[in-house]
């Protein structure tokens, strides 16, 4: 939590201002009693009637004076609070952004959207009420204590005893209720679980005919639950009564011994009631401090949960140092505007992967002795990956699941770094290409296919912002997805709903296959992107891509053997190694597990 | 303007639903009444004795004037009577929180129950037709809100009420003129109550809806990194999200600063009441017409007074929230549940496997015609294989033949009895299932295993887990056939998962089948091992199989293709290749180059 409120730095003005305020308005607060205890033992002792118009004048004017100076300091508050929230989410969203696949792996899209967005509220929330009543509070508390010392000292002792007593009071009653409302929530999660359950697996429970049985589950989960609500319920009751009596015993006290000092002659009526006054201003805050001490409690958490976010840093920075290529050109120029089509005319800068085809001879992709390691895992996934594939070439990678298939491509555009051998393109390592550059002239489309909510047009222009309408069309022409757009109201502009909902799961994947066409790359990589597709579309759509002409090299990544078989080279893995290389009749006679592959999904 | 007008319309609706929410509210608290009326009965005595005490304290006061004129036999006896009188209420404020615990959680506890109790009679439209985070989230969260909510209303409206009327009464009984100086301000706390309020509602709809903007943008980009990544689309992402963060900020800086406006007015309010009480009972006061002491009963009297104000407009609000989400369960709960079974349905016993579908017409919306005019007969142990592109609406037929769905017309027949003439019970189990969605439930291997059959022997479980090609796998889990499966499976491969699933149907191995084969993820040989486990099962047995691998469909019987959700071809191998329609159509392009 500790870093995050550097966040707060350019608030330190309001930082400052809004406790300062809220004591001010505390003390304008304190004041109050003094005033009434003179009106009784002045005023009205010598029937003084101008004195009291004047008391009765000071108190209004401390109501406004006290309600002006808590109006800025809620204000101040809110516009910490409020900043300093703004900031930390922009912050954590950059952040998320510069995080490397392997990051993404680790801490999961589900936990990081918490964090964007519940976390930082409480935090925020957090943040605002500790600026507004984190001194408030205490200050009151034993403020009105002073205050009672001035008046009267014997008396006042009857403070000291009373508030040690309530602070153990709220905060044994809040020790021994908030591990059980932990407990409490534990067993409404474990409801949560089965109602879940029951609804993803409707089907089974009912083609299994254990409605019953499930309703008996839930119910008894639900009684547990009940019971311990109750019972934490009878303990959080006691609060009040408790603190209730407290005060009001200590109230008896200060009469009794006002009585007495009363009596002697140290102490005036006015002032027994400027005591008795005191004593009931502080229940109500010792209230509110013990509320608040369990919304910070909370907030720390959260602001824990997105520091530790914050403090994962990405294993792979978007520029390394080896990344400044000795070219000058190919550092100025924006990611994403050597557009094959484009730089095919200056063929002879082979420095940036954006910038023209590899040198005669010079493999466009070589994978050099690649071994990947996911962190954390116990094996290599990929293992002694060794070939070369030139530039135009279709490529054909096939395997099972967990094969490496989707490992072995992701290395391209350095989703991953290898953690043995090297991965080349054009001849250079890509980890000394700055990231935008090689990830501009690689077209990837991934197993899920996901659109954006916009237009056709924007997702599409995701690849290449200038992209024109009739590139845009070509892109579809070839994705077997012109039909798809023509029948939408708006052709390119028609509307795309968050998450592509208004679009089939077939049609989903030849837009997300046209947004990776668009930037027309080098490198066009489709990882099983055909899944949802027919046979018959799934062939055209490999048809039109083999004819699209350029010098397109092309990766096809498939369980089909169907969809591989007529690639240049088709390499087979299993479990993380290459086990063929070759094309289909090559490997039918010569890779077992190919021929294994290839037959389970032809004849028996 | 245009919304404008729509909200002036559900307005009136918006309060008969209420009404209608809180007479379903008050009928399930009504088993409760006893506990209710306790409650009511605590709270009328802790009002009572909490108003009666500055009273006595007043007395108290009244007694300690001045130097030799402090009356202490009186004083103690008033300092007693106080003591005792603070314990009881203490006593009674406990027991009112305690029966208020009880009400809310045991209502709160039917509610759940209710509505789980009808999830599992929802048909299954219902359940595939909405967000399962949705329904969730209202059995948990929004009952969890209305709990808060009724203990909330129990506890602060009744009280609340019963401090004004008490404070008014009090003050009235002891000198009704300044009672008048408090009344006169009580327009003005409402005033400013319901105006914060007011303000800070709409501000808070603003940031609820630059909020919702911003979540369902982090949704769409945090979920979608490494889309964004591919594309180096970065910082143009981070460029929309800040221009939406301003915005939130805007929005929630008013939200913020006019919600905790709230305290400091009340606040304001009370130092207005105090201060115009002590003034007036000041000069009462110096003229006799009141004691000190009764003036110090005032001042107290003017300080408790604004709170019940404050606390009611909050109650009101989390009421309305807590009968917006009691509605949404109440909702759920009174859904229409699946289709009853005719009063004397038989269980379907000794299955043979004939089923028979004759002129099934189903849709799943009305207006979109789906499978017409379906017919289809199959006799004992065939195997029926359905084919086409993926969505077509495969899975529809299984909807039917395990009455998931109800035919729209025409009927479906097993051994030639209408399935909706016997229970959905004894169908169900005459079906084997395997379906490409594996779903585990979250227990142990074994208790997966033996779900349909919950009094299996080990050794009947690890032989159908040896059928099924899973018992090697099984035996290298860290804990065996007791190891604990995640929710929805978690720590198993898909495959593995698949295997669990077969073997689960192994154990009860019922007459029929339904299979559905797995498109893709899954390797090679546990590919194999599930086509073994597969074409052991559909020995002898009636199988319906969703189909991918040629061998399958070469093998079958009767081949139905569909496309579009409807059954477009239907007959064997060879004849469909001689039609040379759809099939042959797919059956080419898989093969062409």
């Amino acid at each position: 939590m500790g870093k995050l409120l550097a966040y707060l730095k350019e608030y330190k003005k309001e930082c400052v201002l809004a406790p300062l305020f809220k004591m001010l308005e505390a003390s304008f607060e304190l004041a109050v009693p003094l005033v009434v205890s003179a009106m009784i033992d002045v005023g009205i002792a010598q029937k003084d009637g101008g004195y009291l118009l004047r008391m009765g004048l000071l108190m209004t004017l401390l109501g406004v004076v006290g309600l002006a100076s808590a109006v800025t300091a809620q204000y101040y508050a809110a516009k910490a609070s409020v900043g300093f929230g703004t900031k930390l989410r922009h912050q954590l969203f950059a952040h998320i952004q510069s995080y490397s696949f392997s990051e993404l792996d680790k801490v999961g899209t589900a936990t990081l959207i918490t964090r964007m967005t519940s976390d930082i509220n409480q935090v925020q929330s957090g943040a605002n009420l500790t600026l507004r009543l984190l001194l408030r509070s205490p200050f009151i508390v034993f403020g009105a204590m002073v205050m009672a010392f001035t008046v009267d000292r014997k008396a006042a002792l009857v403070f000291a005893v009373a508030i040690p007593l309530l602070f153990a009071v709220v905060f044994g009653v809040m020790a021994a209720s908030i591990p059980l409302y932990r407990k409490t929530q534990e067993r409404l999660d474990a409801a949560l679980v089965i109602v879940r359950e029951n609804l993803a697996g409707a089907r089974v429970i009912r083609a299994f005919h254990k409605e019953e049985e499930e309703k008996g589950r839930f119910g008894e989960k639900l009684e547990g639950l009940a019971a311990l609500q109750i019972r934490v319920g009878k303990i959080s009751a006691a609060l009040n009564p408790l603190t209730y009596v407290i005060i009001n015993m200590a109230t008896v006290a200060l009469l009794y011994i006002g009585a007495v000092r009363v009596e002697i002659g140290a102490l005036a009526q006015g002032e027994v009631v400027a005591l008795v006054n005191y004593m009931s201003q502080i229940l109500v805050e010792l209230i509110k401090l013990a509320n608040l001490i369990v919304t910070v409690t909370k907030a720390v958490a959260c602001g824990n949960r997105v520091q530790a976010v914050l403090e994962i840093e990405s294993g792979m920075p978007k520029e390394t140092a080896g990344a400044k290529a000795p070219d000058e050109g190919s550092n100025t120029k924006e990611p994403g505007e050597g557009s094959a089509a484009k730089a095919s005319g200056e063929g002879n800068d082979t420095e940036a992967p954006g910038e023209g085809s590899a040198a005669e001879g010079v493999p466009m992709v070589q994978f050099s002795k690649v071994g990947l390691t996911y962190p954390g895992a116990g094996a290599e996934s990929l293992s002694d990956v060794d070939f070369a594939v030139m530039e135009g070439e279709t490529v054909g990678v096939i395997g099972g699941t967990g094969s490496g298939k989707t490992s072995l491509v992701h290395l391209i555009p350095r989703f991953y770094d290898a953690t043995r051998g090297k991965v080349l393109v054009k001849g250079k390592d890509v980890r000394e290409y700055p990231l935008e550059e090689l990830r501009g002239c690689v077209g990837i489309v991934m197993q899920k296919a996901v659109l954006f909510q916009g237009t056709i047009r924007e997702n599409l222009c995701w690849g290449k912002p200038d992209a024109t309408d009739a590139e845009l069309w070509e892109a579809l022409e070839i994705a077997q997805a012109r039909d798809v757009v023509e029948a939408k109201e708006g052709k390119l502009d028609a509307p795309v709903e968050q998450g592509g909902k208004n679009f089939s799961g077939g049609q989903r994947q030849r837009l997300t296959i046209a947004r990776a066409l668009a930037r027309k790359p080098q490198i066009l990589i489709l990882d099983d992107s055909a899944s949802a597709l027919d046979y018959a579309t799934d062939a055209r759509l490999r048809r039109a891509i083999r004819e699209m002409g350029g010098r397109t090299t092309v990766f096809l990544v498939s369980q089909r053997a169907s969809t591989v078989r007529h690639a240049d080279k088709i390499v087979v893995l299993d479990d993380g190694k290459v086990v063929g290389i070759g094309k289909h009749e090559e490997l039918l006679s010569s890779c077992g597990t190919y021929r294994e592959i290839y037959e389970s999904q032809t004849e028996g | 303007m245009a919304r404008r007008k729509e909200d002036v319309v559900p307005e009136e609706s918006r309060k008969k639903q209420q009404m209608q929410t809180i007479k379903k509210v008050l009928g399930r608290i009504r088993r409760y009444r006893a506990y209710l009326a306790l409650s009511l009965f605590f709270a009328a005595a802790t009002v009572a004795s909490t108003l009666y005490v500055p009273a006595l304290m007043g007395k108290a006061i009244d007694q300690i004037l001045a130097p030799g004129r402090v009356g202490f036999p009186v004083i103690v006896r008033i300092l007693w009577k106080i003591g005792l009188i603070v314990c009881g209420t203490a006593a009674a404020q406990w027991l009112m929180g305690v029966c208020n615990n009880k009400v809310a959680y045991e209502v709160v506890r039917d509610i759940r129950k209710d509505a789980f109790a009808k999830l599992e009679d929802l048909p299954l439209k219902f359940i595939d037709s909405h967000s399962h985070g949705e329904l969730v989230s209202r059995i948990i969260a929004d009952a969890d809100q209305f709990a808060d909510g009724l203990l909330m209303g129990f506890s602060q409206l009744f009280t609340g009420l019963a401090t004004i009327a008490g404070t008014l009464f009090f003050m009235a009984s002891i000198h009704w003129k300044i009672a008048l100086v408090v009344v006169l301000v009580t327009p003005l706390s409402l005033f400013v109550a319901s105006y914060v309020a007011r303000h800070t509602f709409s501000m808070f709809l603003l940031q609820s809806e630059a909020r919702g903007e911003q979540t369902a943008f982090i949704h769409e980009m945090v979920g979608n990194q490494k889309v964004v990544q591919a594309f180096s689309k970065e910082r143009d992402m981070l460029e929309r999200f800040d221009e939406i963060n301003e915005r939130l900020k805007e929005a929630s800086l008013r939200a913020t600063f006019y919600s905790s406006l709230t305290n400091p007015s009340t606040r304001f309010i009370n130092s207005l009441a105090y201060a115009g009480v002590g003034l007036a009972g000041a000069f009462l006061a110096m003229g006799g017409g009141i004691t000190v002491g009764q003036l110090s009963c005032f001042l107290s009297y003017a300080n408790q007074y604004a709170k019940p104000f404050q606390e009611i407009s909050g109650v009101v609000t989390e009421l309305q929230n807590a009968l917006a989400c009691a509605k949404r369960v109440f909702d759920l709960i009174e859904e229409e549940p699946q289709e009853p079974e005719p009063q004397g349905a038989e269980a379907l016993e000794g299955v043979a496997g004939r089923v028979d579908l004759e002129r099934v017409y189903f849709s799943y919306a009305p207006g979109k015609k789906l499978i017409e005019d379906l017919n289809l007969s199959v006799r004992p142990g065939q195997r029926v294989a359905i084919v086409g592109p993926t969505g077509c609406g495969k899975t529809t037929v299984i909807n039917l033949l395990m009455r998931f769905y109800d035919v729209d017309s025409g009927s479906i027949r097993v051994d030639g009895r209408d399935i909706r003439g016997v229970t959905r019970g004894s169908l169900r189990r005459s079906y084997g299932m395997v379906l490409q969605e594996t779903w585990l439930k979250a227990g142990t291997v074994r208790e997966n295993i033996a779900m349909g059959k919950p009094d299996a022997s080990e050794e009947e479980i690890m032989e159908a887990a040896k059928a099924a090609h899973a018992h090697s796998f099984i035996k290298r889990l860290p804990q065996g056939y007791g190891t604990a499966v995640g929710e929805e499976g978690g720590s198993l491969s898909e495959g593995q998962k698949q295997l669990l699933c077969i073997a689960r149907a192994m154990l009860c191995l019922p007459p029929m089948l339904i299979l559905d084969e797995a498109t893709s993820s899954i390797d090679t040989r546990t590919e194999r091992k599930i086509q073994d486990a597969f074409a052991k099962m559909m020995e002898g047995r009636t199988s319906f199989i969703v189909a991918h691998r040629l061998s399958t469909i070469q093998n079958a019987d009767v081949i139905l293709v569909m496309k579009d959700g409807k059954v477009v071809e239907q007959g064997s191998h060879t004849a469909l290749l001689r039609q040379g329609g759809l099939y042959a159509e797919l059956y080419g392009s898989q093969f062409a180059p």
